[in-house]
């Protein structure tokens, strides 16, 4: 990293877009990367242990703070494995409910994904109509839940809401509108000439790559292997629930975004097959307060990958170890491989396109060589310009899409 | 439960020393405590002829006068297995697997800060998940570690 016709480039670890900061350490030889280093662990914010000092019910509302996109798919992952331990048998409507938040928990997160990957590639127009329509997705989880975020549908031993007829009927009439937009998002991703070219053969990782890495969710499957927890190991209602797992050979950004638009129909066929075969019954049966002596491995399939939480109990009513493994963790390591030798201008989208959580904070990129004190410093948004520009520079511009996209939204 | 009764009776033939070791508590988890000289064989096993090809993550555990590992793999088909091995605090030594799973470093970093485990064969790189000036003798997951003795700007 130090010849003298290389730069190192550290960037991070603040960023203004996105959850939790990490710091990426770039060797260029010119436009190439040619390594890439990653520092992990700057939002640790000792979770884990903090958990050992509390009791389950505080732990339920702790761990749903791990992440504020997929809260749900954290509290569910390690509700469950409280309920192992404890052996309770949670009411199959509870199960329905959970269910349900976890694939409109998906949606809003997949829609959020696919707008930020528009914007990071120039492409804004993409971003307003997804987030546009993200928001049908988060007004239904504010009707059921009382939030937008941070659900706390969940407790030990069931859910505490309970879903009413007209509110069945509401989140219908809101998955058909999402529907319709995303056969549209399909009709752009499949039929789009600019940006087919322009997320093909971008951070690619292929099949091999993919399984010694063990990447997880969409970005496991863009790679073509073929695992879902929620077909391979089912929990909540998946294992009555008929659904398709997504999978697709380009091993690349653009089979990352083929794989999130299509995971959002079946998401939505999910979501029917919820209301229509939800039985009537209780929603929640009684947990005691301290958990019997066990231990409890529960996986979840979250919007970004394979969520692992372990929990072990002493009888009291603190577990004695809870351990959290969520999906960037696992997918940021295939970053490296998804980077060597490929272009600075693509860096972005390349980052994005794992839909990482990073810090809603300031990243500078400093560029710098390694044998002169000349440095640059460049903000992200710097770089994302740069991506751009370079872009159309070798005749990929995402403004021309733009026109014909917007007349098609607003018909 | 007929695939994991086949894989611990697999498992039982090939190592004697595993019977009764492994726990089937529920369909698709397996849970197998060893003795950790018998690890590598055993994971190997488990890897490349039961076909445990996915490695989710390590769970690490302090046990008093041992610290404990668990090693959870699972198959495609969803079933998982948790080996779980135990080495003395006072010398908690263990191999890295990343030879069979590449991803797996950073689950062993963070062994390495939170347990103070020492992974024989890791290559060098990031500290993960604490801070760079986090002192080298604080192991936040200890049972023996209170928060309010942490020190310098990780507190």
């Amino acid at each position: 990293m130090h010849d003298s016709d290389k730069f190192k480039i550290p960037m991070g670890p603040q960023h203004p877009a996105l959850k939790e900061p990490e710091g990426f350490s770039v060797a260029l030889k010119g436009e190439k990367i040619m390594g890439v280093d990653i520092r992990l662990g700057y939002n640790h914010r000792g979770i884990e242990k903090a958990c050992e000092e509390r009791s389950y019910i505080q732990d339920l509302y702790l761990i749903e703070r791990v992440c504020g996109i997929c809260s749900h798919s954290h509290s569910t992952c390690f509700v469950q494995a409280v309920e192992e331990i404890a052996g309770i048998s949670v009411p199959k409507r509870a199960l329905y409910i959970r269910t349900l938040v976890a694939e409109l928990e998906r949606v809003h997160s997949h829609l959020l994904w696919l707008g930020v990957a528009g914007h990071e590639i120039g492409f804004d127009t993409l971003l307003m109509y997804t987030w546009r329509d993200r928001e049908i997705v988060m007004d239904i989880l504010a009707m059921l839940t009382g939030n937008r975020v941070n659900y706390g549908i969940n407790i030990i031993g069931g859910v505490r809401r309970d879903i009413a007829p007209e509110q069945a009927r509401d989140i219908l009439k809101g998955v058909d509108t999402l529907e319709e937009r995303t056969k549209y998002y399909i009709e752009v991703a499949s039929e789009e000439t600019t940006l087919i070219k322009r997320l093909s053969g971008v951070g690619v990782l292929f099949y091999d790559d993919a399984l010694r890495l063990d990447a997880v969710g969409p970005t496991a499957r863009a790679s073509g292997i073929n695992r879902d927890v929620r077909r391979d190991d089912p929990y909540a209602a998946y294992s009555e629930i008929k659904f398709d797992v997504i999978t697709d050979m380009h091993c690349d950004v653009y089979g990352r975004t083929l794989v999130r638009v299509k995971e959002l129909m079946e998401a939505y066929k999910i979501i029917r097959q919820c209301i229509k075969n939800m039985p009537d019954g209780p929603i929640l049966v009684k947990a005691p307060r301290k958990i019997p002596v066990g231990e409890a491995i529960s996986r979840y399939e979250a919007p970004r990958g394979e969520d692992v939480h372990y929990v072990k109990s002493n009888g009291g009513e603190k577990p004695d170890r809870v351990k959290i493994r969520a999906p960037t963790l696992a997918n940021v390591q295939a970053v490296k491989c998804m980077l060597k030798d490929r272009y600075l201008a693509d860096m972005p989208i390349v980052i994005a396109a794992i839909d990482p959580c990073f810090s809603c904070t300031d990243r500078l990129v400093a560029v710098r060589n390694a044998h002169s004190s000349n440095e640059k410093i460049l903000s992200w948004e710097a770089l994302r310009k740069y991506g751009i520009d370079w872009h159309k520079a070798h005749g990929i511009d995402l403004a021309l899409v733009s026109d014909n996209f917007r007349k098609r939204m607003e018909c | 439960m007929p695939q994991e009764n086949d894989i611990r009776e697999d498992l039982v033939n090939k190592f004697a020393y595993l019977q009764d070791k492994i726990q089937i508590p529920r369909a698709r988890r397996m849970s197998v405590i060893m003795d950790y000289n018998n690890f590598n064989e055993v994971f190997e096993y488990a890897f490349s002829q039961l076909k445990f090809v996915h490695f989710c993550t390590i769970t690490g555990l302090d046990e008093g006068e041992f610290l404990s590992f668990i090693y959870h793999l699972a198959q495609d088909s969803g079933i998982m297995l948790n080996i779980k091995i135990s080495v003395p605090k006072s010398n908690p030594v263990i191999k890295t697997i990343t030879g069979y799973f590449a991803g797996a470093e950073i689950y062993e970093r963070e062994l390495v800060d939170l347990f103070g485990a020492q992974v024989e064969g890791l290559p060098a790189g990031n500290r993960y998940p604490l801070t760079d000036d986090w002192p080298k003798d604080q192991f936040p997951l200890r049972k023996d570690w209170k928060p309010s003795e942490a020190k310098g700007e990780g507190k």
